[in-house]
């Protein structure tokens, strides 16, 4: 079934409009650098952007950090709203059911396809950035490696330790996004309505962590630790929030999944 | 192969289907009849295991409903509440999705068995394009290329030929009769009297949720034991046969009789004219809407 699913995936249009669409974003930051030469100063606007302008091999990782806050999610949010909602309101649902596919199993590889779909993006996303940084803005020296956001010296290696454990902190937050949006699917009737339940529960949580009024609610937002993967590049490590987000984010997952899991599974089928 | 004992449905105060009692037997072509809103979409939709059933108990093929899905969905072929697919891809591509989705059947028998299953329903010679592209008349095809799939033992199709032509309709009988000549048993669902009356053996009839009427077809268009006899000269046959005539419709006359041919002997004999003669054939239409009205008495 996961095989199938990835099928409809990779045949899906939207599934490349999105990623196009995601792509483009990043690139035009970089084109807008490369042209303008005015970088963000050190510390602010988006994570390692300022370094990008001395370095063109950094901007795979400066357009991630531009992607995963906002766009990332959405489309999360999008793709896995519809995983059942979408199903139903076709009509195909009731034909997977019977043919049958079992309901944990179709759960499972609906989720599976998400998860893929992420990982896609991000990689096209990459290696977009990866080629737009050193045609456009150069690579100065990339064997001396980066500074960290610290402001000590990380050599290729380190960072590219710390890369993959910033992308697998990333996709274990876009999975809570991912289980959020299955369990709506589940619940509602239209993929659209999924998706927005989705993205109102992630822009409450933005909105709630700008509040001091919602300070004791913070440490449970489902986006509160969202952007701790920066501190993946301080030097030493700052573990205490990414480790903090890794429990928040299990909780919300184990919570989502076996919530979508229960309805999913009992549920009338009727559509 | 379909057996419910007190199947019953509510959606909230709705009750949609009420206690019935289905038996379908092996080899019928079984025909569930009921008015839109009858609860037959709900009743197909609890034997697949897609809506569960408030109360009562389903058997499929002898084995329990929904609890041995696995092993009973894959020998069924099923259509319910109109055909679905993925309305970006093409008809072969979307055959091709269902059959990997699901057990049984190989990969590399896939391709063949894709035609096979597009030519039965005449679909054999459809291109490439997206399924949002046909016609309503060849979404209920593929749906019904998608039902034949595995070649089931069993079809639960759920008003299969709405939205098909005369023409059409006529074919997907013909298709049906076939399978069901070569061992397939058929329960199909319509709000179409005709349709249930010239292709089924066994008829179901549902109304408001309640199954008011289930029997051999026939069995219930049985001769009734009464002539109907056309004539000029009403009030001949009436001194004839005083007490034996049992309706009057301005000609027409019924008349309770063990043999029909007695019968004519005497009408010729006495010298009265007639214009018709034949035996008694109740319609479905009359004995299902007289098995609706004896149920709504008894309510
Ligand atoms: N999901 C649902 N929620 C509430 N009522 C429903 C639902 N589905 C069907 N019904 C009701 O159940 C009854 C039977 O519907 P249905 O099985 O679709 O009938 P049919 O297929 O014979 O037209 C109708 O009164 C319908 O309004
Ligand atoms: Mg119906």
């Amino acid at each position: 079934m996961i095989a199938v699913e990835l099928r409809k995936l990779v045949l899906s249009r939207r599934t490349w409009v999105t990623i196009l669409l995601i792509d483009a974003l990043p690139t035009l930051v970089g084109i807008l650098l490369a042209v303008t030469d005015l970088g963000p100063r050190p510390g602010t606007g988006p994570a390692f952007l300022s370094a990008v302008l001395t370095d063109g091999t950094l901007f795979p990782l400066a357009a991630l950090a531009i992607v995963l806050p906002l766009f990332l999610p959405i489309a999360v949010a999008v793709t896995a709203g519809d995983a059942i909602a979408g199903e139903a309101q076709q009509g195909t649902l009731r034909y997977l059911l019977i043919r049958p596919v079992g309901r944990t199993r179709l759960l499972v590889a609906k989720l599976v396809s998400v998860m893929v779909f992420v990982v896609l993006t991000v990689l096209v996303v990459a290696a977009t950035a990866y080629v737009v940084g050193v045609l456009l803005l150069g690579s100065e020296d990339a064997t001396t490696g980066a500074t960290s956001v610290s402001g000590s010296s990380l050599s290729t290696q380190e960072l590219a330790g710390r890369t993959m454990l910033a992308l697998a902190y990333a996709m274990l937050c876009m999975l809570g996004v991912a289980a959020i949006a299955l369990f709506l699917s589940t619940v509602v009737t239209t993929p659209l309505a999924a998706a927005l339940g989705t993205m109102g529960v992630l822009v409450t949580s933005t909105v709630l962590l700008t509040l001091d009024a919602a300070d004791v609610l913070q440490p449970y937002l489902p986006t509160r630790y969202w952007l701790s993967f920066v501190d993946l590049f301080r030097d030493p490590i700052l573990w205490r929030d990414v480790e903090r987000g890794v429990l928040l984010q299990g909780v919300y997952v184990v919570v989502f999944l076996g919530a979508a899991w229960a309805n999913f599974a009992t549920k009338d089928i009727t559509d | 192969m379909i057996r419910t004992e007190g199947l019953t449905k509510q959606y909230g105060r709705i009750t949609a289907v009420d206690g019935i009692d289905l038996e379908v037997r092996e080899g019928d072509v079984y025909g569930f009849l009921g008015a839109n809103g009858s609860g037959k979409t709900t009743t197909v939709r609890m034997l697949l295991g897609l809506v569960l059933a408030t109360s009562g108990s389903i058997e499929v093929l002898g084995r329990p409903m929904p609890a041995s899905g696995r092993d009973v969905l894959p020998q069924i072929g099923s259509m319910v509440e109109g055909p679905a697919a993925y309305p970006q891809l093409s008809g072969r591509t979307n055959l091709a999705l269902v059959d990997a989705s699901g057990p049984g059947g190989g990969r590399r028998t896939r391709a063949g068995r894709i035609e096979d299953a597009l030519a039965r329903v005449g679909l054999d010679g459809v291109d490439k394009r997206p399924v949002r592209a046909y016609s309503l008349g060849m979404r209920q095809r593929l749906g019904l290329a998608a039902a034949l799939l595995r070649t089931p033992r069993l079809l639960v199709l759920d008003e299969p030929t709405n939205g098909l032509d005369p023409q059409g309709i006529r074919e997907i009988r013909r298709l049906l009769l076939d399978l069901n000549a070569a061992g397939t048993t058929v329960f199909l669902s319509s709000h179409l009297l005709a349709e249930i009356e010239q292709m089924c053996t066994r008829v179901g009839v549902l109304d408001r949720g309640r199954l008011v009427l289930q029997d051999e077809l026939a069995h219930l268009q049985r001769p009734t034991g009464r002539m109907v006899v056309r004539t000029p000269d009403v009030a001949g046959v009436l001194g004839l046969f005083d007490g034996q005539v049992e309706g009057q419709d301005g000609d027409r006359l019924w008349i309770r009789v063990d043999d029909p041919a007695t019968l004519n002997a005497r009408l010729v004999g006495a010298g009265i004219r007639v214009a018709e003669l034949a035996p008694e054939k109740r319609t479905l239409e009359e004995i299902v809407l007289e098995a609706a009205e004896t149920s709504g008495d008894r309510r």
